[in-house]
This record gives structure tokens, sequence and C-alpha cells, in this order.
């Protein structure tokens, strides 16, 4: 039976050593690991349930729940740290009156942190969707989400 | 390059410059040429030049002329100017930011001037998705040599010769490394490229390879060669897709080339490489958890011995090497051991690579021989600290490494000179920090990270990083006790001595070294429960100074809490219950009223309810009288 996954499946031979690289690609189709992804997965490479579910889970990158249309990530890496990183982190979280690891009521945006995304020197950063936001501050923060509603709406 | 093109204009696209538009530049750019009918330029990208800072970047042949910031709107005058009427374009040029001078040429800024780049040779200077452009530069050169000319004995000399060192931090030496592996009998081994780049802070080997990904591919190539592996793994950051995708498109084109897979250049040697995305985990830059994640497993490290040399990956003896080592290696093949030995210190060879960030004027990528001095690096390269300001801390090797005072400064960079001083070589990052900075929070931030990132297998890294952090967020918080420093360099040891890998055996470092120099700063926090950054929030206060407040209201509306009262003209007052100390209004308060101050440990006489502004003087002076 084909399932929205088994396309990512069938490019993987099954072996373990594929569970990682299957568990990303399935995320990245799903936006998430749902327990009728984790099951089938754990049919196709041959190990329990349980055990894909513990390896999911000690990798951060992996989420089990449906993440919001938007995902905001804001740096708490070093360099992002010691330039205001909390700050935009604080701000963002009242903007979307959400924390980390939540999304908000109306589905449409997800909080993460993440340790570092390698920008260091355009500190602090944060990524909304696939984009790099550089050289944050609250304000551009307040101003980013809010042309964004905006265009969505004007887009509606 | 050879081209019969006037003029060639680089545009950087690596991820700094990407976030600035600059893939949009170049296209911009491209229709303009396109549309004024030239056919004199060429335009191509660039990976990293690591001043991204200043990004998004262009340079322009002839004479490398420097382009800084650029936008959109600089395009047609960039063509119109610089291209059709030579006129380079001077408001695009680098202002140094200590003498305030343009300067025009890339060779005459002073971030790039004292810096000797061999591992960073190419970056900035390719087209990093084409192989032709790294072949020009002497690229796989030092795999021909090698497959035609030497034995895996004699590049394992070659490497020890070199007296390169590992430069994923811990500094063991790579041609020893090497030679652990090529005396295992087996018939499978594997090489293995270490670009997990844990430290939450740097991006070297981010720019490494999405600026000159042939490079490490090379150098794994000969490492492999040498130790006799058929296959071998990168292992990297999967939040680092720009660095993937250039490195999946170099891996293709390098076998299309035959530098990589079956008997390459016509010789006995096979070797295949896989690209492994990491999961987010820091712990996987240990190369033991490393190669678990690879095996699909929970990345928890385990005991050694075995070590990875006799039993590594599936049990097969295995060597792991760090991006930046790998990047050096075919530069030591071509130019020889000897040429690379001369550089650096008597036990450091060659040069380190830093990513240097923080409150400092130039941030970037540096590169410079193994020797030179903290401050060469902070204010000859890095311009010193932004605005001016004094220096205060400079923090490297991220959550493995420490912190050191001003008076370290004058301190030759190398493995054995930083961990004398308590800090490490580490991986790269250099953060510099001001008086903005608070110790206790920096010592707090990356405890917090390490505790967060241990894999929970030891009860020490698990549990006693823990206590430690909590007595940290007490200081933090004001609730500090004298007895706390000796609890902290107690359970530091003990942390030390419990845990199995070097994630907590050097957790307790940033700790460490900040009670070592800034003991004073902590004391501040327990004993008159003040921060002198002024960062800790339970220890700070906003205040509008009703002298200088002209009751313009900003303040009140940037306020996300409304904790501010006044009316226009009148001076505002902060409910000091309501703040969140989000420092908004400090933010936002015109400069020239600069009304709005942070203080520790002290409270400021201020009116109980909003006043007339100017009537504030009158009170304050009556009841002096
Ligand atoms: C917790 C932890 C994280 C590490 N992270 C990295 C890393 O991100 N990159 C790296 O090259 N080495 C990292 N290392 C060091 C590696 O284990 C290993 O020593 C190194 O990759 C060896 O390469 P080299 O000899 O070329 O330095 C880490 C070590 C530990 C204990
Ligand atoms: S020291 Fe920490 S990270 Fe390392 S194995 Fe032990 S618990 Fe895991
Ligand atoms: S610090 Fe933030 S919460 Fe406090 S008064 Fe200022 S703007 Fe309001
Ligand atoms: S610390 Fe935020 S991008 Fe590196």
């Amino acid at each position: 039976m084909a399932t929205t996954i088994s396309s990512v499946l069938n490019q993987h031979s099954r072996d373990r050593r594929n569970l990682i690289p299957i568990l990303q690609k399935v995320q990245e189709k799903e936006k998430y690991l749902s327990p009728a992804s984790i099951s089938e997965i754990s049919g196709y490479v041959g190990i329990s349930e349980n055990d894909v579910y513990s390896v999911a889970s000690f990798y951060s990158q992996f989420r089990f729940t449906k993440p919001g249309e938007h995902t905001v990530k804001v740096c708490l890496g070093t360099a992002c740290h010691v330039r205001g990183g909390a700050r935009v982190l604080e701000t963002v979280e009242r903007e979307l009156k959400i924390k980390p690891g939540e999304t908000t009521a109306d589905g449409k945006y997800s909080l993460e942190t993440v340790a570092c995304i390698g920008a260091c020197a355009l500190a602090p950063t944060m990524v909304l969707d696939n984009e790099v936001q550089r050289s944050m501050t609250p304000q551009k923060v307040v101003d980013l989400l809010k042309s964004r509603n905006k265009a969505e709406n004007d887009a509606k | 390059m050879p081209n019969n093109n006037e003029y060639t204009i680089y545009i950087c696209e690596g991820t700094g410059c990407v976030s600035g538009k600059s893939h949009e530049i170049r296209l911009a750019l491209e229709h303009k040429i396109a549309e004024q009918g030239l056919n004199n330029v060429k335009v191509d990208f660039t990976g990293c030049h690591g001043f991204c800072e200043q990004g998004p970047i262009a340079i322009i042949e002839p004479n490398e002329i420097f382009y800084t910031r650029l936008t959109i709107n600089d395009v047609d005058e960039i063509v119109q100017s610089h291209i059709m009427e030579g006129k380079p374009v001077e408001r695009l040029f680098f202002k140094d930011p200590i003498s305030n001078r343009s300067i025009p040429y890339y060779r005459d800024i002073n971030f790039y001037r004292k810096q000797q780049r061999i591992i960073l040779r190419n970056c900035g200077h390719i087209n990093p998705e084409k192989i032709e452009d790294y072949i020009e530069r002497e690229g796989y050169n030092a795999l021909k040599k090698v497959l035609g000319q030497m034995t895996s004995l004699q590049v394992i000399e070659e490497i020890k010769q070199s007296g390169l060192r590992g430069r994923g931090g811990a500094g063991f030496p790579t041609g020893m490394k090497w030679e652990f592996c090529q005396k295992e009998q087996s018939d499978i081994k594997y090489m293995i490229c270490n670009a997990d780049e844990g430290d939450p802070g740097a991006f070297m080997d981010r720019s490494i390879m999405e600026a000159d990904p042939h490079t490490v591919i090379e150098g794994m190539t000969i490492a492999a060669y040498a130790i006799g592996a058929g296959e071998g793994y990168i292992y990297i950051r999967a939040e680092y897709p720009l660095a993937v995708k250039r490195l999946r498109i170099a891996l293709q084109q390098s076998e299309n080339m035959g530098f990589i897979g079956d008997n390459i250049l016509g010789s006995e040697f096979s070797f295949k490489i896989h690209v492994n995305e990491g999961a987010g985990a820091f712990v996987c830059g240990e190369e033991t958890a490393l190669m678990a994640s690879i095996e699909g497993k929970r990345g928890m490290p385990r005991p050694r011995p075995p070590f990875p040399a006799q039993s590594g990956l599936w049990g097969k003896p295995t060597t792991i090497n760090n991006v930046k080592t790998l990047a050096t290696v075919p530069v030591i093949i071509n130019k020889g051991s000897e040429w690379y030995s001369k550089i650096g210190t008597d036990k450091s060879k060659g040069t380190a690579v830093f990513a240097l960030t923080g409150k400092i004027s130039n941030s970037g990528l540096v590169e410079v021989p193994m020797g030179m001095t903290l401050r060469e690096i902070i204010y000859d390269i890095g311009g010193g600290l932004i605005g001016g300001k004094d220096f205060k801390a400079v923090q490297n090797g991220g959550p493995s490494g420490g912190c050191l005072p001003a008076s370290a400064l004058d301190l030759p960079v190398d493995y054995e000179r930083l961990a004398a001083a308590g800090a490490i070589m580490g991986s790269g990052g250099m953060i510099v920090v001001d008086s903005q900075t608070c110790m206790v929070d920096l010592a707090k931030y990356f405890l917090s990270f390490t505790q967060e990132e241990s894999c929970g297998k030891c009860v020490m890294c698990r549990e006693g990083t823990l206590q430690m952090l909590k007595i940290l967020e007490d200081i933090i918080e004001g609730n500090g006790k004298e007895e706390d420093i000796d609890l902290l360099l107690e359970l530091a040891k003990a942390v030390q001595a419990g845990s199995l890998c070097a994630l907590g055996g050097t957790a307790p470092n940033p700790v460490l070294t900040t009670i070592r120099y800034f003991r004073d700063e902590y004391e501040a926090h327990i004993k008159e429960k003040r921060c002198p950054a002024l960062v800790c929030k339970n220890l700070i206060n906003f205040y509008i100074l009703p002298d200088k407040c002209q009751g313009c209201g900003i303040c009140k509306r940037g306020c996300p809490v409304d904790a501010i009262s006044g009316d226009k003209r009148m001076i505002h007052i902060i409910d000091q219950n309501k703040c969140i100390k989000c420092g908004n209004c400090l933010d936002v308060c015109p400069e020239r009223f600069n009304a709005v101050t942070k203080v520790s440990g002290e409270k400021l006489q201020v009116p109980q309810e909003p006043i007339a502004v100017g009537s504030w003087q009158n009170s304050e002076s009556e009841e002096k009288l």
C-alpha cells in the first residue's frame, strides 16, 4: 500500500544506518514525525517502534507535533547571546505569545531556538522560514512579523 | 582564472552574504550588464570571504577592488560608474573603523593584511561550484602527487614531519593518528571528516565547505589513501544547508573527473564518500558518539580504548579528522612539510583559523600563524572593540573553553599557551566581549548549553552540571551565598573527574576561568546583589531621569507591559513592580534626551507620580534645603 512517505522510504535500503536519513527525509516532507510515520518507518527498517522513537528523541532536530505554517528560529549561539539574542527571543515570545517549542493557536507560527546557524558575524540572527535575518533588534522583530502578517492578509 | 574579460565581478554567496540578498544582487548585475550590451564583463560568485559582517561583499577584477554592504540599489551605479566609466564607486569601499579612511583594495584592508591564509587560501577566490576553478589553483595536484609518487607510509611521514595537529580541538598530531590506523590489519577501514562544528558561535568549517569544498574532499581522499580506507563519511551539521549542497555538488564533480570513486586517476586506490547530516546533538562531535550516530543509533560516547583506530565505525579501524585539518593536507603535500613546519611556534605548527565575533569591529574569519598574540588578532585584525569600547574578555573554544582577561592579551596563541591560561585552542571560536557582558551570566550560558547537551550517560556530567547551573542561577538572581564559589569549584572537580567524554570533562572550564579571572564579579553578585555589567535582570532597574525626561511619550508606547505612566509634557515614571526589564525604553528614548538609565545595586530618587516637566528640579532642591 502506497502511503505519503513510501516514496521516501523506497529511496533507502532497509538498513539501520539509513534510519536517521530516513527520519530526516520524512520530517522534511511531513514537517514532523507522526505516530503513523514512526510506525511505518519501524516496519520498513525492521526495528521496533520504541527503538525508532528512542533514536529520534535523542536528536533535537526531530519534532513529534505538527509545526505551524511558518517557523521562527532564534539563534542563541554565543555570538548572538553576547549581542542580545535573549532580547530577540523575548520579543518573539511576546509578539507571538508562545514559548520555544510551541505553536500559535491559529497554527501560523512555531517558535524554536537554535545554537548557531554559522552567521555569527551578523549576530544576533534569527531564521524565518528559510531566510536568515541579520542584526536583529526587538524593534526589527516587531516590524518583520507585522510586515509578514500584512503581506499575508493583503494576499488573501 | 583565465578570461578575456576586462572586468570580472565576484559576488560572495556564502551564508552571511546570501542573507543580505547577494544572490539577487548578482542576478540584477547580470541583468543590467546584459541590458547595457556589455560583453567585456563576467559576473561570477564565490563562497565566504570571512568578512561576513561587511557583506554583501563583491570583488571586482582587475586590482581586486573590494565593495562592502551592497544592496540591489547599488547595481546601476556599479555598472555605470565602475564598468562603463572606469570609476570605482567610493562610497562602497571598506571604511577602516580606526582611521575612518576608505580603502579600495582588498589587499590593503587591515583585516586581511595581517592574515596568512593557508586553510582559507581559496575562500572567496573561486567559484565553489566549479571544480575547474579549484583545479586552476593547484587543486587535486596533491592527490595526483600522492597517488603517483608516494606510498602511504611516505604520506604519513610527510604529515608527521610537518607537525600538523588536529584542528578539531584536542590538537592530536595528525600523522600519528593516521599511523595508528594504517598499522591495523583489516580489509575494511573508514575515513571520517568531522564537520559537525558544534561550538555554538563559530563558523570556520561552514565557510570552508561553502567556499572551497574540494579542498576538504582532496584532503580526505589523501588521508584515506594513507590509512587504507575505501569508504568515507562527512558528518555535517544539519544547520548548514548551503554547505551540504555545495559538498554534494563537489562530490559529484570530483567523481565525474575521477578524483574519487573506483581506481582513482588510474591507480589501484578506490574511495567513496558519503554525506551524513547531523541531527542537532552537540555530543555527536565527539568521535565515538559521531560513529554511533552514523550507525543509526543514539549518539552516546563510549569508553576508549578501544580507540577508533582499532575499532571504530561498525567495529572497523577508523580515522576521524576535522575539516580544517583535512583542508591543510593538500597544501602540505604540495609545498612540503619543511615549508609548513617553519610556520607557527615550537610545538604548534601552521596556522589557526578563528571565527572572531562578539563585540568586535571587524567580525569574521581570521587565519593567522600560530604564535600571534591575542592583541594582534583582536586589535590589528579585528580593529578593536565596537565603538572603541574597552576590552573585557575573550572566550576561546566555546563550551569547552575559557574566558581570558585583558592581562592575557599579549599571550601568543597556540595549543600549549592557551591551555596553560585555562582556555583551549578549541575548534576556533573566539568571542570578544566588553563591559556589557556579565561574566557570571556568560558562564551560566555555556553551562546551560553543555547541561542541555549532555547525553546523560554519566551521573556527574548530567547531575553535577545541573547542580552547578542551579548555583549560578541563584547567584544571578541575587540569592547567592558566600560559600557558593567554593562549592562551584568543588563540583567542577567532581564533574571533570566523573565524566566519560570531553563534553563533561571540559564543561566546567567556562565557570573555572571566570572565577579565576573575574572573581570580583561573582562577589559583587553575591555580596552586594549587584551586577556590574547591568545584565542580570533580578539585580537591575530601569529609571527615567526626572531632570532629563521631556515627556515625549516614546518610551511609554514602546513598553510591552504598560509599566510606564505619564501624559505628554509630564515626567514619565516606571512602575518597578510591572517592569519586566526588557530594555525597550532605554533603546527608544531619543538620544537628545537620554532620559532612561539602567542601574544595579542602587535606588534612584524619582517622583512617585508623573509631574510636569521642569518641576522636579525644584522639589529635589527643596528636599535638600
Ligand atoms: C562534545 C564534543 C564535541 C566535539 N565537537 C567537535 C566538532 O564539532 N568538530 C570537530 O572537528 N571536533 C569536535 N570534537 C573533537 C572530536 O572528538 C575529535 O577530536 C576531532 O574531530 C578530531 O579531529 P582532529 O584530529 O583533526 O582535530 C568534539 C569533541 C567533543 C568531546
Ligand atoms: S561526559 Fe556527558 S556527554 Fe560525555 S558520555 Fe558522559 S554524560 Fe555523555
Ligand atoms: S524596561 Fe521594558 S518593561 Fe521596563 S519600563 Fe522599560 S520598556 Fe517597560
Ligand atoms: S551564534 Fe548566532 S549565528 Fe552563530
